[in-house]
């Protein structure tokens, strides 16, 4: 690639033009080289892969796919697994949903509340993100415990007879949009703090001058000004819920009929090695999420996430 | 009586959130003292004999090993290849520049899952043996873009007056890089360093789909969750835990009295 192409024209500086353009282009290639080999690189393969066809020569044995353009794969894996793709995200759409409402007011207390309290604020955000630091299959297989029939969720909920005796929790769809939910509530309650942080307490006063009752206060004032919050912390629970495989996993909090797209990815990746279904499928997930993502933030208005 | 609870409401409801948020946390450390024999779900009674001998469980220090070795190779290819980028994006105008911003937005915005078979996929068709070396490339590829985004922001709060002072003194471009600007760089760097090594020490999905044989401390949970995770697994989990809330109250800490110090400046 010619250096010409990324010609230095900003920060008026001694050294020549060209020179400069040498500067950046010695930061930017290795990373943007790295990315192009180990993320483009990689989905290009997944396209090629999904397109395979098994291998005449090989009778039927596991793994053995020849490159073709069978788009014929897509079909497949959406007439089989298109009760999956359709649950991953419904799955991950309640979770958003559960998430927000949980994150909200807590955004709120943190952000607004204990604005007077700077040691107490950085508290309340270190037990926000606490979860993090303990290991994401550890507090999902912890959950499991609390709420398997054994566990005391269970057997309060039976003993005061709001639980049939044959009623379970883990293994269901609540125990998964429950781990879910659980999971990422701190990409939810982070960015909507951020939010919340900015926000000028003057335009909340002044609705109330302007005899505004609170419900109109929150919805004409407050929520408006921290969308931007909202909308990327939408983003950053929707997007992992629908690609998660751990919390729907039948040793984890999922069942048979909980299974999600990618539980369906790596059962055909790494354990019957059926490529082409597994490529197939993550391109459908990576095409749905990138066509709502970019529906999304333009109806959301906001360009600018990065 | 209705007036106070109002008002004393939101405290309330975020009391119980904070709690609800402790639950797992709670229940995994508590548990690294059962004194469990062979599955740890049931209560036993109390005992130090985890957290003393923790290596006692096969596998468990093995792949809490591997673990720290591939988050700091990871980290330590991902903050430089990221900074560099971070400096480019602030300081330079360049044709590319929107498809780069969006080549670094994207691997954020790709489902794990996605990352991890496209991977997976590329090093099948290259034959290249899955092991702790695609561990470390698949790591490095998605800390990056993390990367990016906290560097970034201190290289655009940086003041170039203090680069130019530099200049005016007659330092060399690499002085002024390695005198000024990277040490006024280095919280954000450091930042972005502690972020990648927390992102790939917890990663699993990614991991799952490139490791092969190589056992790190999350696929060790996986593998062994179908017959039950031994209490030392918990131990190290906590460990963990422990050291990480430490870091994070002393650096806010500090982070609180420099704002003191020079409030009263």
């Amino acid at each position: 690639m010619a250096f010409g192409a990324f010609t230095a024209t900003a920060a008026p500086v001694d050294a020549a033009p060209r020179k400069r353009s040498l500067v950046a282009l010695f930061l930017l290639l290795p990373g943007i080289l790295y990315l192009a080999l180990f993320f483009l690189a990689p989905l290009v393969s997944l396209v090629l892969t999904s397109l395979q066809t098994p291998d005449p020569l090989a009778f039927g044995e596991p793994g053995a796919y020849d490159y073709a353009f069978k788009w014929e794969n897509y079909a497949t894996v959406i007439g089989t697994y298109g009760e999956h793709i359709l649950r991953s995200f419904f799955y991950a759409l309640l979770a958003t949903i559960f998430a927000l409402l949980f994150s909200y007011p807590l955004a709120y207390f943190i952000g607004v509340t204990l604005r007077r309290f700077p040691l107490v604020q950085a508290l309340g955000l270190t037990l926000v993100i606490a979860p993090f630091f303990i290991s994401f299959l550890l507090r999902t297989l912890a959950w499991k415990q609390i709420l398997s029939d054994e566990g005391v969720v269970v057997t309060a909920l039976k003993g005061l007879s709001l639980m049939g005796p044959e009623a379970h929790i883990t293994g269901e769809p609540v125990a998964v949009i429950f781990g879910l939910t659980y999971n990422f509530i701190p990409f939810m309650t982070l960015p909507i703090y951020t939010s919340l942080q900015n926000l000028d307490l003057r335009y909340v006063e002044a609705s109330g001058d302007l005899y505004a009752n609170p419900a109109r206060t929150f919805f004409s004032v407050i929520l408006p000004l921290s969308a931007p919050g909202v909308i990327s912390g939408a983003l950053l629970t929707f997007i992992p819920a629908a690609g998660d495989y751990v919390n729907a996993s039948s040793s984890f909090l999922g069942g048979r009929d909980t299974q999600m797209i990618g539980n369906v990815i790596e059962s055909n990746f790494l354990v019957t090695q059926n490529y082409p279904a597994a490529a197939a499928l993550s391109i459908i997930l990576m095409a749905a999420i990138l066509i709502l993502v970019s529906v999304y933030v333009r109806k959301s208005g906001t360009d600018d996430l990065l | 009586m209705s007036r106070f609870f109002s008002k004393y409401l939101i405290w309330i409801y975020s009391i119980l959130a904070f709690l609800f948020l402790l639950i797992p946390i709670a229940y995994t450390i508590v548990f690294s003292f059962n004194d469990s024999r062979r599955s740890n779900i049931v209560w036993r009674g109390f005992t130090l004999d985890n957290w003393t001998q923790v290596c006692q469980a096969q596998g468990v220090c093995q792949s809490f090993l591997n673990s720290i070795l591939v988050g700091l190779t990871a980290t330590l290819l991902a903050t430089i290849l990221g900074t560099m980028i971070a400096i480019a994006l602030v300081r330079f105008r360049f044709r590319f520049r929107n498809s780069v911003t969006l080549l670094l937005f994207l691997p954020m915005a790709t489902p794990e899952v996605v990352l991890g078979a496209g991977l997976a996929a590329e090093f099948l068709t290259a034959g290249v043996a899955k092991g702790a070396l695609t561990v470390i490339l698949a790591h490095t590829m998605f800390c990056i873009s993390f990367v990016v985004v906290t560097v970034r922001a201190r290289v655009a709060g940086l003041n170039p007056a203090l680069e130019e002072a530099g200049r005016d003194l007659y330092a060399s471009p690499t002085q002024v890089f390695l005198r000024i600007t990277l040490p006024l760089l280095m919280p954000g760097i450091i930042a972005a360093a502690l972020l990648s090594f927390a992102l790939s020490f917890d990663d699993f999905i990614i991991t799952n789909f490139n490791s092969g044989a190589f056992v790190t401390f999350p696929k060790f949970l996986y593998t062994a969750a179908a017959r039950g995770i031994p209490a030392e697994a918990n131990v190290i989990a906590s460990a963990v835990f422990f050291i990480a809330i430490i870091f994070v109250v002393v650096s806010q800490l500090t982070a609180a009295a420099r704002r003191k110090r020079l409030a009263r400046e």
